[in-house]
């Protein structure tokens, strides 16, 4: 029995020392023989909500550049800056410029930060609730806690049960900035969600609720499960934003450190640019071209 | 010759210096780790201004307000301290009876089945717990008490499960470490089983019994993600068991990720990461006084 593991084990030392083998050498062929001019390596840290739209970007830039890897992860808009600006890594994700994270004034004077897509912002209500359209007023009373009811925004008689994300997500930070203008959220009032996919289950299973998730994680099946609720009237697209009918969205960032060289500028370039601003619209996010001079 | 010599060293001083090595590098990384966390916690008082007295006793948590952030703690503790009594109050007694039962009343079944069932409920991931809470236990609490269904009761009760085997396996031991003599002397004295047990038994396996309870406490309260996903994270002191409440471990998975290095949020969270470790401390400080006694 013993020498039974004993064996087993060898044999899955051996296999996994194999395929080591194999996947290393596999690349170096690829490095030889790719087409593009560019190379190297890209590592990004960061924001969870510009993360899906960077991993699309790098997967057909790397299609086109066989010579450069890029590795992109997650960790928060927070751990995207901490990395860029210690170095770890190249570019660093971010829903809201590094100047508003960052303690030391100084150290944002390194930094070049690069808008590359603008993102729109939904609220969301459980289904059961009657309202299809709220003011930034009714919203600034329903986060601040001065209205607790439905029936005082035009709902039927039910309590308005809030759900905030945690005080340091990005989704917030846009929230507080474009639709509460300075009105400070009660976090005293109702719960806090860490993620999107918590608030869209919190969001779904709880009566009276309300809350507000990033367009780009209601593409597909999702904006149809979910109630979205307008402001003033306007829903969330893409040409209420650019016309500056609707005040919900913001901008993602990539951060770098110096001065852009290849192949993170190009890189970034190709994420901003023409050639994939279709998939970026697909994505829910909204391409630079549309963006025009909005703040 | 040589070979023989060959193996006496390989048998002796390889394998010694290969446990001495991990002896002492587990003794440094736990060093090391501790050095860091505090040395990141006392940030805040020393870089950021902010004060002891009002982190650890003003309820008043702004730290994302520009003007004036507050960086009081004292929610985050309430919660935390509230929450793992509860769970502690309800899985203790069972752990403690489930003891009992799997050494006095039926020790065939609680070797076969109990024990391994136990095992199992270690074995499941904290996540597993907290999903299956979100969508079974937090929907129960609100369609039969009301409110939103995140609450105090729903982090207890997730908790309360998660630490019962680790209580009861410790609890087990204890009172199968209770010498036969002791039943014996007690059925010569004419008790009946269960006079046995809760007079004699149960009795001389409490110190032991106690260090399970501190160290289900003690896990209880570093606990994050599950009660994370069902306390509801409200910033409010729970008026009821039924209120939603914030945690230091919550706090800490939620907002740590998001905050720069060096600004007072993050230093502060890295505070907070400290007053955890010097609670869990004070912990084991308890399991060896006990234990002393």
């Amino acid at each position: 029995m013993k020498r039974n593991i004993k064996l087993i084990f060898s044999f899955l030392l051996v296999a996994v020392i194999l395929v080591g083998c194999n996947t290393q050498k596999n690349t170096n062929k690829k490095n030889q023989t790719g087409g593009g001019k560019l190379s190297g390596t890209i590592t990004a840290a960061g924001s969870t909500a510009l993360q899906p739209l960077a991993e699309e970007a790098a997967t057909e830039f790397m299609s086109n550049n066989p010579s450069v890897s890029i590795t992109i992860q997650g960790g928060g808009s927070g751990t995207g800056v901490n990395q860029v600006t210690s170095g770890a890594v190249q570019i660093g994700n971010s829903d809201v410029p590094a100047a508003e994270k960052l303690s030391d004034p100084a150290l944002a004077k390194d930094l070049v930060e690069t808008k590359v897509a603008g993102i729109g912002y939904s609220i969301i209500v459980n289904k059961d609730v009657t309202v299809s359209s709220l003011t930034l007023k009714q919203i600034q009373d329903i986060f601040s806690g001065a209205v607790t009811n439905w029936k005082d925004v035009g709902g039927k008689d039910e309590k308005i049960n809030v759900i905030n994300r945690p005080a340091a997500s990005g989704t917030r930070a846009a929230f507080e900035k474009k639709v509460m203008s300075g009105v400070k959220i009660n976090d005293s009032v109702g719960t806090v969600q860490d993620s999107n996919g918590a608030v869209e289950q919190a969001i779904n299973s709880t009566p009276g609720t309300i809350s507000y998730l990033a367009n780009s994680y209601l593409v597909g099946d999702k904006k149809n499960a979910l109630t979205i609720v307008k402001i003033d009237g306007n829903d969330s697209s893409i040409d209420n934003i650019t016309n500056g009918k609707y005040p919900f969205y913001s901008y993602e960032y990539m951060i770098t450190k110096g001065d852009l060289k290849d192949p993170v500028k190009s890189y970034i370039d190709f994420v901003k640019g023409d050639d994939f601003s279709a998939k970026v619209e697909e994505m829910g996010y909204i391409p630079m071209s549309k963006m025009g001079n909005l703040k | 010759m040589k070979i023989r010599k060959k193996n006496y060293f390989a048998n002796e001083y390889l394998g010694r210096t290969l446990v001495t090595f991990c002896g002492i590098l587990m003794v440094l990384t736990t060093i090391l780790i501790i050095i860091f966390i505090v040395g990141k916690g006392i940030q805040s008082f020393t870089q950021s201004n902010i004060s002891l007295f009002e982190m650890l006793f003003s309820p008043n948590w702004s730290p994302n307000d520009a003007q004036n952030p507050r960086f009081g703690a004292l929610k985050f503790i309430t919660g935390s301290i509230v929450v793992s009594i509860g769970a502690v109050i309800i899985a203790a007694p069972i752990a403690i009876a489930l003891a009992i039962f799997m050494n006095y009343i039926s020790p065939i079944f609680g070797d076969k089945i109990l024990k391994p069932v136990l095992e199992i409920l270690v074995g499941i991931p904290s996540v597993v717990y907290g999903f299956l809470g979100v969508t079974i236990l937090v929907p129960i609490i609100r369609n039969h008490i009301g409110g939103v269904g995140f609450s105090l009761m729903a982090g207890i009760i997730v908790l309360s499960i998660m630490i019962l085997p680790t209580i009861a396996s410790i609890a087990s031991d204890a009172i199968r470490a209770v010498p036969k003599d002791y039943l014996e002397a007690s059925y010569g004295l004419g008790s009946t089983r269960w006079q046995a047990i809760t007079k004699a038994i149960v009795p001389a396996a409490t110190t032991n019994v106690l260090t399970g309870v501190v160290l289900g406490l003690a896990r209880a309260f570093g606990e994050a993600l599950a009660v994370q996903m069902v306390i509801g994270n409200t910033l409010q002191f729970p008026k009821s068991i039924f209120d939603p409440t914030v945690t230091l471990t919550g706090i800490l998975t939620m907002d740590m990720a998001n905050t720069m290095n060096g600004t007072p949020w993050n230093n502060a969270l890295w505070s907070l990461a400290m007053i955890l470790l010097l609670i869990s401390f004070f912990f084991i400080l308890i399991i060896r006084l006990i234990g002393k006694r």
